[in-house]
């Protein structure tokens, strides 16, 4: 949640228990056994590691992640703000905050083209729904906004999972 | 939220309420709501699962299952975050002309760092995240795409996270 670019260290067992388990835990009697089994570790080294991980923040989170498509959420809505910058970490805390924001970020500015530097995604029921939210944020945020849009998404283009191997530079200090 | 789970990160947070669609018993309500974050790491976390949630042990495994297949979950396991995993992301934006969308769309799509890409109503109408494990790879794929389409790629990587994560009722 808070500005972390020190990525945690990593060693190759780490990174064994990540590339087993990135695409997800197998939906067996002892899931963490069967990882465990198949990568010839010892399921308490397992456990630690992956706890280890959630504590240094590499895993966000464990466990079921809905298609809120298919729950009806059907519009979803990239809100884009223009914030002064000495107001940008107060009002994404706040936006951030809010039940209908699944993502919350801060960009860079684009020049005169886009001035936009706060990034929210926001969810509702249809377009409208997202509209009328977007609009409650605007009125909530008063002056502290400048300028906002929405950018609905028209088309899927590609969608494969991260894929990453954990082998990354921050990763890959530990190893030496 | 129902009792014995502590929520951690996103306990603060209300949980957005799901409408209609889906055909959902009080079990597999409670498995989703109940397990958004916080599986246990453990010998046997169905174990805690079916004592916190009043539920079968052996069923909750199956249910989630068939929630899988049935497309109302997109997936079960640990959510990794990819920088703190010393990997690289930014997202980049392109306006690329109507006629041309498509073509542009399969040259972007090629290179397999881009892991999502979308369309969008705005004038910059082109979407993609890049990720990837090498340093200075990001700026590479970025000269790679505006080469081979000629258009100029708009690069915004994060500056902050404020929040990421949502959990939805059913």
């Amino acid at each position: 949640m808070t500005k972390q670019f020190d990525a945690p260290q990593l060693d190759d067992t780490d990174r064994m228990i990540i590339q087993e388990t990135q695409t997800g835990l197998p939906l067996t009697a002892q899931p963490y056994h069967d990882v465990a089994a198949r990568l010839g570790l010892e399921v308490a080294l397992v456990m630690a590691r992956i706890k280890a991980m959630q504590a240094s923040g590499v895993i966000r989170r464990i466990g079921v992640v809905p298609n809120h498509y298919k729950l009806g959420y059907r519009g979803n809505g990239m809100s884009v703000w223009d914030i002064a910058d000495a107001d940008i970490a107060a009002v994404g805390k706040t936006v951030g905050a809010l039940d209908c924001v699944s993502h919350c970020y801060h960009r860079p500015r684009q020049g005169a083209d886009w001035p936009y530097n706060l990034f929210a995604m926001v969810h509702g029921h249809n377009r409208d729904e997202v509209e009328a939210k977007v609009a409650e944020i605007a009125e909530q945020l008063g002056a502290l906004q400048r300028g906002y849009r929405i950018l609905f998404s028209t088309r899927i283009l590609k969608k494969t999972g991260l894929r990453l191997t954990g082998t990354g530079p921050a990763a890959k200090r530990s190893a030496a | 939220m129902s009792g014995s789970f502590a929520y951690t990160a996103q306990s603060a947070k209300g949980a957005l309420k799901a409408a209609g669609g889906v055909d959902l018993d009080d079990a597999d309500r409670a498995i989703i709501n109940a397990l958004q974050g916080d599986f246990p790491v453990c010998d046997n976390p169905w174990a805690e699962v079916a004592k916190a949630l009043n539920l079968e042990e052996a069923d909750i495994p199956l249910r989630i299952e068939k929630l899988l297949s049935e497309g109302v979950l997109s997936r079960f396991g640990p959510l990794y975050h990819a920088e703190q995993m010393g990997g690289e992301l930014t997202l980049a934006a392109m306006g690329v002309p109507d006629d041309r969308f498509d073509d542009v769309a399969e040259l972007v799509n090629a290179h397999e760092e881009v892991a999502h890409n979308y369309e969008r109503d705005n004038d910059w109408n082109m979407w993609f995240v890049i990720a990837t494990d090498r340093p200075g790879r990001i700026a590479e794929v970025i000269s790679e795409i505006e080469n081979e389409t000629g258009l100029p790629v708009h690069n915004m990587p994060k500056t902050e996270e404020f929040f990421v994560g949502l959990r939805f009722e059913v």
